[in-house]
């Protein structure tokens, strides 16, 4: 029998501190199996060296845009993803990775000159200030049920026949 | 003879994004740069004006991974400032995060980013389910990995950013039935630890090099949050004379900070403290293990990841023990007003020693603070290694193109983490 198509995966981490990559592998835990099964992880640094870039069924983006070069490659990922989902805080609201933005006059004085040495945007950006934006899990890291509910949905949306089977009841 | 540069982008299988360039002239390394390809995002600077309780957790942004280091080091910064003393119960707790997180993030380096370089994988999950010893590591990472959560999860709210470690004390305290499922899934992944070390002494990798060493080494038994600095040169600084111990190099090529100790490069992680304190594991560690504790102290790097499979045996131990040997009740935050006054707090994060310090004002808001993370730290000594292993590898005859493979292996072992590294504004000494 045929292996039916695994869904195609990637998840990209702009600027951030990367707790949503480590909650991600915490859910790990308990969902390896089942995640093995269904997902093909094309694109996942902090899982395999080959990753692939050319077309995935969910991007997962965690982070702000904080370069030129950030807001570009994020374009491209939108460009060849079916659906793109922002990944905590940091991408959905700015988070922390925004907290220059807020600064006073005086602090943006003093750290102007380390933005413009590694040419870094004069604004850190969320991810739905540069593409669009399918479905959003907030929270510092993201929320767990969100993020679980959010993949489930796309899985029915996506791919109906690869939906877990619902747990047998004990009667 | 060969001459070329090597550069390598993006860096898989670490924390945060790095890239590495090196020069070749005539077989001989001439220039090596490691460095992250992170941008900054100003904690230090975000610190100023803040209040002293929002700090933190302000500061455990500046690592996912680390975080709950970074909690407890901020927080005893904050405490210093205040000239608070924290209970006995607390430092109990306070210290049983510090095995959670441990046992959680050496597993998920050990595991997911080291241990397919040992079997030939691109990744952890590669790993076969048919074959009856792959099928038992993957078992035995997501099962040690779960048992570290679950115990930070207990005792500090969330393993990343935790909600119940504050200054004055903890929000939340442990139930007897959770205490007892915590020790059960760590009892349970013990015998998963022990196999692990097996795994880690046997691997085939090996680079030595003498280097200094250095780590937060406590009175009493191995730990993680107390102590004096203690270096392989045999001195030890209380943690208020850090700065004697860090000096800062500045790198125009890196949104990091390098530092060096008199003149010279030094490590600090797993196998900087198994280096300078493996006598003081817990008991049953150390009876479980005396030939591989025998290996140390080591030169290999490698030997760093063995380290890390200890360290995580070692916090098992630990951790069972301080939570069947006592109860916890609840107590009250202990509270005390804001003065002028400089905080230095000090622990022994995963990868290393941490440096917070904060300068409160009277009014409660922080002036100004400083950073010092562990991978600034082993900055140099990375180059430096890196350097080193190039030449021999082209002494042996290997190809060039096998050479990234053998740098990546190199630098995973360093366990480095560039969301640490990358965020500070230039230290100014003095």
């Amino acid at each position: 029998m045929e292996t039916p198509q695994k869904i195609a995966i990637g998840w990209f981490s702009f600027s951030c501190c990367e707790d949503s990559t480590v909650v991600f592998t915490e859910l790990m835990n308990d969902h390896w199996q089942e995640w093995k099964r269904i997902f093909d992880f094309r694109h996942v640094k902090v899982l395999k060296t080959n990753n692939i870039m050319d077309a995935f069924d969910i991007a997962f983006i965690e982070g702000a845009m904080a370069s030129p070069e950030h807001v570009e490659k994020l374009k491209h990922i939108r460009s060849i993803s079916k659906k793109l989902v922002a990944i905590g805080e940091c991408a959905v609201n700015g988070g922390p990775s925004s907290q220059r933005n807020k600064f006073t006059p005086e602090q943006k004085a003093s750290i102007q000159f380390l933005v413009e040495r590694f040419g870094a945007l004069p604004e850190v950006l969320k991810v739905s200030d540069v593409v669009p934006v399918d479905a959003s899990v907030p929270g510092c890291p993201m929320n767990t049920d969100m993020f679980m509910k959010a993949v489930s949905g796309l899985i029915a949306e996506l791919r109906p026949d690869l939906v877990p089977p619902a747990p047998a009841v004990a009667n | 003879m060969h001459s070329f540069d090597l550069s390598m982008e993006h860096i898989t299988k670490i924390e945060g994004d790095a890239s590495i360039s090196v020069k070749v002239e005539d077989d001989k390394v001439t220039d090596v740069k490691f460095q992250t390809v992170e941008y900054k995002r100003f904690f230090t600077e975000a610190m100023k004006g803040k209040a002293i309780m929002a700090i933190p957790a302000h500061l455990a942004r500046i690592c996912g991974t680390c975080s709950n280091a970074h909690i407890m080091a901020a927080i005893e910064a904050c405490e210093d400032a205040l000239d608070i003393t924290p209970s006995e119960q607390t430092e109990v707790m306070r210290a049983l995060t510090m095995h959670g997180l441990v046992v959680r993030d050496h597993a998920l380096h050990l595991y997911l980013f080291s241990l397919p370089d040992v079997y030939g994988k691109d990744a952890f999950l590669d790993l076969d389910e048919n074959i009856p010893e792959e099928h038992q590591i993957l078992h035995d990472g997501f099962e040690i990995k779960a048992a570290g959560n679950f115990l930070a999860t207990l005792i500090a709210g969330r393993s990343v950013h935790a909600q119940y470690p504050t200054i004055g004390g903890f929000l939340h305290f442990p139930d007897k039935a959770g205490i007892d499922e915590a020790v059960a899934k760590l009892a349970a992944a013990r015998p998963a630890a022990l196999r692990l070390i097996k795994i880690f002494q046997d691997q085939p990798f090996h680079f030595d090099r003498k280097t200094n060493y250095q780590a937060l080494v406590p009175d009493g038994n191995f730990g993680y949050i107390k102590g004096a600095i203690r270096t392989s040169r045999g001195e030890v600084f209380p943690e208020k004379e850090y700065r004697n111990l860090l000096e800062h190099v500045a790198l125009p090529y890196s949104q990091a900070s390098a530092y060096q100790y008199k003149g010279e490069s030094y490590m600090v992680g797993s196998l900087a403290r198994l280096n300078i304190a493996k006598d003081k594991l817990h008991p049953k560690t150390k009876e479980s293990i005396p030939d591989t504790l025998a290996l140390f102290p080591s030169t290999d790097i490698f030997h760093n990841n063995l380290a890390q499979a200890i360290e995580i045996l070692h916090s098992i131990d630990e951790s069972i023990e301080l939570l069947t040997s006592r109860t916890f009740a609840p107590e009250p935050l202990i509270k005390k007003p804001a003065r002028d006054a400089v905080g230095i707090g000090v622990v022994e994060a995963p990868r290393g020693t941490l440096y917070h310090k904060i300068v409160l004002g009277a009014d409660g808001t922080i002036k100004e603070g400083e950073v010092i993370v562990p991978t600034g730290q082993n900055q140099i000594n990375i180059e430096q290694d890196v350097g080193r292993l190039i030449e021999e590898k082209l002494a042996q005859g290997v190809e060039r193109e096998k050479l990234p493979m053998e740098m990546e292996k190199l630098i995973r072992a360093y366990d480095p983490c560039m969301s640490c590294a990358a965020h500070f504004l230039k230290v100014k000494w003095g």
